[in-house]
């Protein structure tokens, strides 16, 4: 792919703390239209924090976010946010799909009650969704009676129905059995390979390496190095990223996280 | 399998408790012809009474229950000021006797409004409706605040990132979870709120009690007038145990 002139998001010099505790300290980052962006690299370097940023979910303290010409960091009322919102679907590490309704539900209430789209035509949305992430059988059941890997399924597929212009995936298989990660990862394969423009924190090296446009390095809430995945995953001059890299490659490689 | 036989295990003690009352009354009954026709006389009179009660209990739990998610989802509001006017209130209410605060909703209301040149009446049982629909508000809210807590916060942020706006969240996918975990303190708030309405009787509202004192005053023979608390007790019984017993119900069903 190539990098359009004006990226969908562009952080520059993002700083973050929660109190004393400062997570970002200085992001610059950007994500063309069409781009797979995976950030990768140890616990608590503030991989999440950033993606958090990105919807408004999180306010920084310090620099510059734009998506799609908004400043997001310049929003100041809940309307603006929300309207960003619209726009930008996310996945949660734990699926926080919602207990009380049926996977169809789970997917249509956004687009009816948020887009005002009618019921019909967000229903057949849906459908049509839960047929792309291979769960058409699943319409009428609720969360708790799905595996982990439908569940997280269900939850992509809600936040496609909202027709996002950029979806972030915040460590969406960290949760799952090494089973039913393959099957996750291959819907989102199928999205990136469509030109889904996405932003995934992940430690799926071998996953990242293949789909990825760009990876990103992050440690101690700063950026190391980003560049191509062959880059980042076979040429970094880092000692630290090779050690990362290297410890969980042969991590991964006894599960069998490319099954599909 | 177990799990199933105990609800009903459990529900065999009253249930044996009301037949065995409704033999000794039926006995007795069945000794003295001449009571059971004064029971009969009476009946509808005592009926017209309970049908009191229980609009008192639904008026007033209908508005105490809207007051009380307001003022719960209130008590976590993001601005301090109605935060700390939510929690005054109902920490007040939820601490005062209901009778009180029927007595005060007595008193403190005049008897008729005046609204555009025309009086309109303002009956006691309107009052006593007010004054039980404080506390079922305050109680309301505190039942509300606890299930909104119990939700995890990534239920929002899941809500959040879909573009709903706090009250949307609030309104289509935080309070519905609410729901189950709700049901049953407010259930029993209920049957509370509908035993206090015997209570309106003191101010002069004719509900059951009100309408019992009245029928024994006017037959005057002590086991008429023991026979028709009895009659009182076995309404409130038989109204109040269905409710309790379609909680249960309510509850089992709801936990999938």
């Amino acid at each position: 792919m190539t990098a359009s002139s004006t990226p969908l998001v562009a952080l520059e010099d993002v700083h973050l703390s929660f109190g004393a505790n400062e997570v970002l300290k200085g992001i610059d980052l950007t994500v063309a239209r069409g781009e797979a962006v995976s950030i990768i690299g140890p616990s608590g370097s503030g991989k999440s924090t950033i993606l958090r940023c990105i919807n408004a979910l999180l306010a920084p303290s310090r620099g510059r976010i734009t998506v799609n010409g908004v400043r997001v960091d310049a929003l100041r009322s809940e309307a603006e946010r929300i309207a960003l919102r619209k726009r930008i679907g996310i996945v949660f590490q734990q699926y926080n799909l919602f207990p009380h309704l049926t996977v169809l539900d789970n997917i249509t209430i956004a687009p009816i009650r948020i887009l005002k789209e009618n019921r019909a035509a967000a229903e057949s949305h849906a459908r049509a969704l839960l047929e792309r992430v291979r769960l058409a059988d699943k319409v009428a059941a609720y969360p708790g009676q799905l595996s982990g890997g439908q569940q997280q399924r269900v939850a992509i597929a809600r936040a496609l129905a909202m027709r996002p212009d950029l979806v972030l995936f915040d460590e969406v298989t960290s949760a799952l059995d090494p089973e039913t990660v393959g099957e996750v990862l291959a819907v989102i394969r199928g999205l990136v390979r469509e030109g889904m423009t996405s932003l995934l924190v992940t430690h799926e090296m071998r996953f990242a390496e293949e789909i990825s446009d760009k990876v990103v390095f992050t440690e101690n809430g700063r950026i190391v190095e980003e560049g191509p995945p062959a880059q980042i995953f076979h040429r970094s001059g880092n000692p630290r990223i090779r050690q990362f890299v290297r410890g969980l490659g042969a991590r991964e490689a006894v599960q069998p996280g490319e099954g599909i | 399998m177990t799990a199933s036989a105990l609800p009903s295990r459990l529900s065999a003690a009253p249930l044996l408790l009301a037949v065995t009352a409704c033999g000794a009354v039926a006995l007795w009954l069945a000794l003295d012809p001449s009571l059971g026709r004064l029971l009969l006389e009476w009946l509808p009179y005592l009926a017209r009474g309970f049908a009191m009660n229980i609009l008192i209990s639904v008026l007033a739990m209908a508005l105490g229950t809207l007051a009380g998610i307001v003022l719960g989802a209130m008590e976590l509001a993001p601005v301090r000021l109605v935060r700390a006017a939510a929690i005054a209130y109902v920490q007040v209410f939820r601490n005062a006797p209901h009778l009180v605060l029927i007595f005060a909703t007595t008193y403190i209301f005049p008897f008729e409004i005046v609204a555009f040149g025309h009086y309109v009446p303002f009956p006691d049982w309107v009052k006593a409706v007010i004054g039980l629909a404080i506390p079922a508000s305050a109680h309301t809210a505190e039942i509300t605040r606890g299930a909104l807590q119990s939700i995890p916060t990534p239920q929002w942020d899941a809500a959040k990132g879909l573009g709903f706006s706090r009250i949307e969240a609030l309104r289509f996918i935080i309070l519905p979870q609410c729901l189950r975990r709700a049901l049953p303190p407010w259930m029993n708030l209920y049957a509370s709120i509908c035993m206090g309405t015997a209570l309106a009787s003191l101010v002069g509202v004719h509900e059951l009690l009100h309408a019992a004192t009245d029928a024994s005053t006017a037959v005057s023979r002590t086991d008429f007038t023991v026979l028709t608390y009895v009659t009182v007790l076995f309404a409130f019984f038989l109204f109040c145990y269905p409710v309790s017993r379609l909680t249960q119900r309510l509850e089992r069903r709801l936990a999938r």
